[in-house]
């Protein structure tokens, strides 16, 4: 069982997907509720402290605006940890503010970056492209050790 | 600064999104609270929210995913059941991250079809999906002959 980073990282057909094939999806479910179930100090919503700016500056430069490294806080160690790598390119479903843009950028360079299998595609747009889209998908994951 | 303490550590949240055109939520609900021991579930919209120790939890989702299992999907969560800084119930509005799963619920049949087609096929034989065509982005010599052709 691999540990397949998904992007975007709150998926759900990619979460699922990477479950159904027999791996792990390593997205932003895992590392937010490493955070909430941590006791400490409160600061909600996400329990993201003080400290996360700091942790991030593993993987972003300290001229980086903090919403940047807090993010990565969270995005970086998965990206570390991944065995390989999911990635939907031009997805609305990552639309945000800038902070998370430069984060989408960031992450998506650090998995580029990285060498392991790795697997770009484009949401389908009609029932021919969502069944490559899932032969794709499936056959990335068998390759890589999963259920066939 | 307040205490922070969890309220459910060492458990694990996830959603089943329904997207069948036989089985409903409610359905699921109640096969879930059948199989449930002790696992908390959640009904709403969508699908179901449950959670409790991982193995419970994967236990209970591979019950309710032979209802239809390419119609059923499951995806984690963060945060649990209910609680005051996600549930709509206390902000108001769309839980954020609902229009994640609202954008994905339109593309879930295109899934669902992909799902029931490769069951059984050679995936060889089936094409890779096509690069997305590259960004046409103005280039700055274009730009200029816009300009240039400006009438005064």
């Amino acid at each position: 069982m691999a540990k397949v980073f998904i992007y975007p990282a709150t998926s759900l057909i990619l979460s699922d997907m990477v479950t159904r094939f027999g791996h792990k999806p390593l997205g932003s479910a895992i590392a937010i509720r490493e955070r909430v179930q941590t006791p400490g100090l409160e600061s909600p919503p996400l329990q993201i402290t003080p400290e996360e700016p700091k942790k991030g500056l593993a993987w972003a430069a300290v001229e980086v605006p903090a919403g940047v490294r807090g993010r990565m806080s969270l995005y970086g160690p998965m990206v570390e940890e991944c065995d390989a790598a999911i990635i939907i390119n031009n997805a609305d479903l990552a639309f945000g503010c800038m902070g998370c843009a430069r984060t989408n950028e960031l992450v998506k360079f650090l998995l580029r970056q990285k060498e392991m299998p790795r697997l770009e595609l484009e949401y389908p747009k009609n029932e021919a492209e969502g069944v490559q889209f899932v032969a794709a998908i499936k056959k990335f994951l068998t390759e890589i050790g999963g259920k066939k | 600064m307040t205490e922070y303490k969890p309220a459910y550590p060492g458990t694990v949240t996830r959603y089943v999104v329904v997207e069948s055109y036989t089985v409903t939520p409610a359905d699921v609900a109640i096969r879930a609270y059948e199989v449930a021991k002790g696992v908390m579930i959640k009904e709403n919209c969508f699908g179901l929210i449950v959670m409790g120790k991982e193995e419970d939890v994967d236990r209970v989702i591979a019950e309710v995913r032979k209802m239809d299992p390419t119609h059923i999907f499951v995806k984690d969560r963060g945060f649990p059941p209910g609680d005051a800084r996600r549930c709509r119930a206390t902000l108001g509005g769309a839980r954020p991250g609902f229009h994640g799963i609202e954008f994905e619920m339109g593309i879930l049949p295109y899934i669902s079809n992909g799902l029931e087609k490769t069951e059984n096929l050679d995936l060889s034989a089936v094409p890779a999906p096509a690069p997305a065509a590259p960004e046409r982005r103005l280039d700055v010599y274009t730009l200029k002959k816009m300009i240039d052709a400006q009438e005064p």
